[in-house]
């Protein structure tokens, strides 16, 4: 469907997007994400044709979006991060002109335009002008506008970025619908957002793709990873010695505890194995004593700020990263 | 190319910058008529038009200040440029609308020699060659003002730069002669126009060599030609500020002269403008 080989994007000094490469299959919808700055916007923009790329090839549909930017452009419906809307203009009329840009034939404008803001639920506001719109109903002309002549491919760019919690809802059920017709490619800085709606995940940090997988994927690997925090008094060799007997724990750091006597003890487990008893047992057999024991699950926040903090060095282990997802985000925000 | 022309027509007549823009022209013209047609009974109206030159040089830039830099400032230009439709497309469109509102107050002014009629003997002809050549000039103006709001995203620039430029085109023929027709001097300028030229080169490829070698070329071929024959530079520079000198070129019309190298000089300015204004939206992707 869309195939994006080798993408750099270049500022003056500042490489914006570096060497990106990956393809979108139909049907689905994609998750971009990654903090402000990533490259998601400047991504999406040289996918639409909005900009040109320094180096690299975009193709959609086969449509190289520089040779063939017209054939291109038809496959795609886009919603950048402004909507790009007109204020002197009303619902309708926008649209109306949206739809002549795309070149719809006559005799099914009017049909489509009625149903996609049935789709989106503006048809109450078809006669207000846009500047007298609230910024929940701009978006969702905006989302009206992309939608439009149904292109096979749907970009949208933080689509629910300013939205009240219930619009959020709305549009993501909204985005969640459109799969059956279309892909979808839409971007956040929202992790529990991508989680909730994408079925595949494209993580971007300075303009490089550092880990790609589906939210299920992921959260089977967070489902294995547990770090406990712990405070022994004892002698720290042994400790050390004694948690290593212990089955499923894969790195061990002992450092002195701040304000108690003891050491404050790190433990990271491979499986999703409870340890918590094991190393109860373990430390009383030998007489040491568990002044505090804490269950750490790392969160995907944390990850993902882990992923896209550290830029060039991270992405080797990004693979190992995406193990330690955890679920807590998965249900959340519904 | 429909969409965008209907679309910028429509906003032009739904708010007020296409009325005051009508506005302005008509009681300019309005106020000549009165005075040289209504009172003083001069049956030429050639005379009020070559008179009227300067209403282009604040209308056009009221009028042609949002219609690119706006597009960038909202962002709508990314509904555009990622449309189905080419850049070229998109400026005509604009450019049509633009030379459509102009053709409203134009239409109007198309009544007066009739009016005129009823008082005298006037020679529609003359007139309305006059009327041909105020509306050719007009949408040169325009198709400068367009271009200039399409260098920059803030609505002030592009209207002063504008203004601007088309006073500076206004006042070629004084400007013009500011400079010595000599031959040396000339030469001496040319040369000097070379070397900015090659230093221009140089920062923006920042290859030394091409642009000594353009520095060099460039200096050696004025030389040349000044030492075979001095006589070509005699008059140099104000023949090419000439080209520039755009309302000179009504001159003809106002006197009721049908000038084909005029409306030729006119359209060529028009295709120029259109060309770099669409050059510079392709340009600005590169960044």
């Amino acid at each position: 469907m869309i195939e994006v080989k080798n993408l750099v994007k270049r500022y003056g000094d500042h490489t914006a997007v570096d060497h990106l490469s990956f393809q979108i299959e139909k049907g689905k919808i994609y998750g971009f994400l990654g903090p402000n700055g990533a490259g998601k916007s400047t991504t999406m923009n040289i996918i639409t044709g909005y900009i040109a790329s320094t180096e690299g090839t975009v193709s959609i549909d086969g449509h190289d979006i520089l040779e063939e930017p017209e054939k291109a452009k038809k496959c795609i419906g886009y919603l950048p991060e402004q909507p790009p809307l007109y204020f002197d203009m009303t619902v309708l009329e926008y649209l109306k002109f949206a739809a002549d840009l795309k070149k719809i034939p006559k005799d099914k404008k009017n049909e489509m335009i009625q149903e996609v803001m049935d789709t989106v639920k503006i048809t109450d506001m078809k006669n207000r002008l846009i500047k007298n719109l609230s910024k929940g109903y701009r978006q969702r002309v905006g989302l009206a506008q992309a939608i439009l002549g149904y292109p096979d491919v749907i970009i949208l760019d933080e689509p629910t970025v300013g939205l009240d919690p219930k619009q959020i809802i709305e549009i993501r059920d909204l985005i969640k619908n459109l799969k059956k017709k279309h892909t979808v490619i839409l971007s956040s800085h929202i992790l529990s957002e991508v989680s909730a709606v994408c079925d595949y995940v494209l993580i971007i940090s300075h303009g490089k793709l550092v880990a790609s997988d589906t939210p299920d994927n992921l959260s089977k690997l967070a489902a294995g990873s547990n770090n406990l925090s712990l405070i022994v008094k004892g002698e720290k060799e042994s400790i050390r010695r004694l948690l290593s007997e212990i089955p499923g724990v894969k790195t061990i750091t002992v450092n002195s505890a701040e304000n108690e006597n003891g050491w404050r003890v790190k433990l990271s487990t491979e499986e999703s194995a409870d340890i918590r008893e094991e190393v109860f047992y373990k430390m009383a057999e030998n007489h040491y004593p568990i002044l505090e024991m804490q269950s750490e699950k790392v969160s995907l926040e944390e990850i993902f700020l882990e992923l896209t903090d550290g830029g060039n060095d991270k992405k080797d282990d990004s693979s190992q990263k995406s193990k330690t997802e955890n679920h807590e985000e998965e249900g959340g925000e519904q | 190319m429909t969409a965008v022309y209907k679309r910028e027509l429509r906003s032009y007549l739904t708010s007020m910058i296409g009325y005051i823009f009508i506005f302005f022209i008509l009681l300019l013209t309005g106020i000549y008529f009165s005075a040289y047609q209504l009172s003083a009974a001069y049956p030429k109206f050639e005379y009020t038009l070559s008179a009227l030159t300067f209403v282009f040089l604040i209308s056009v830039p009221i009028l042609t200040m949002r219609v690119l830099a706006e597009e960038r400032k909202q962002k709508t230009d990314q509904l555009l440029l990622t449309a189905p439709v080419s850049v070229e497309k998109i400026v005509m469109g604009k450019y049509l609308a633009l030379v459509t509102v102009f053709a409203i107050p134009m239409a109007i002014i198309c009544l007066y020699p009739l009016l005129m009629t009823k008082f005298g003997t006037v020679s529609l002809g003359m007139a309305y060659t006059a009327i041909l050549g105020f509306f050719l000039l007009g949408c040169a103006n325009l198709a400068i003002g367009v271009f200039v709001s399409s260098l920059t995203e803030s609505q002030v620039i592009a209207a002063v730069l504008t203004f601007v430029f088309l006073f500076a085109f206004y006042m070629m023929n004084g400007i013009s002669s500011f400079f010595s027709e000599g031959a040396l001097s000339t030469c001496i300028t040319f040369g000097l126009l070379v070397l900015a030229a090659s230093i221009i080169i140089y920062t923006m490829i920042k290859n030394f060599l091409i642009s000594a070698v353009v520095c060099v070329a460039g200096e050696a071929v004025l030389a040349v030609l000044y030492l075979v024959n001095s006589d070509f530079f005699a008059g140099g520079i104000q023949k090419v500020l000439q080209v520039f000198n755009i309302s000179g070129h009504f001159d003809n019309f106002a006197n009721g002269i049908f000038d084909i190298k005029g409306i030729l000089y006119f359209i060529s300015v028009i295709a120029v403008c259109v060309f770099l204004t669409i050059q510079s939206i392709v340009k600005r992707r590169w960044n």
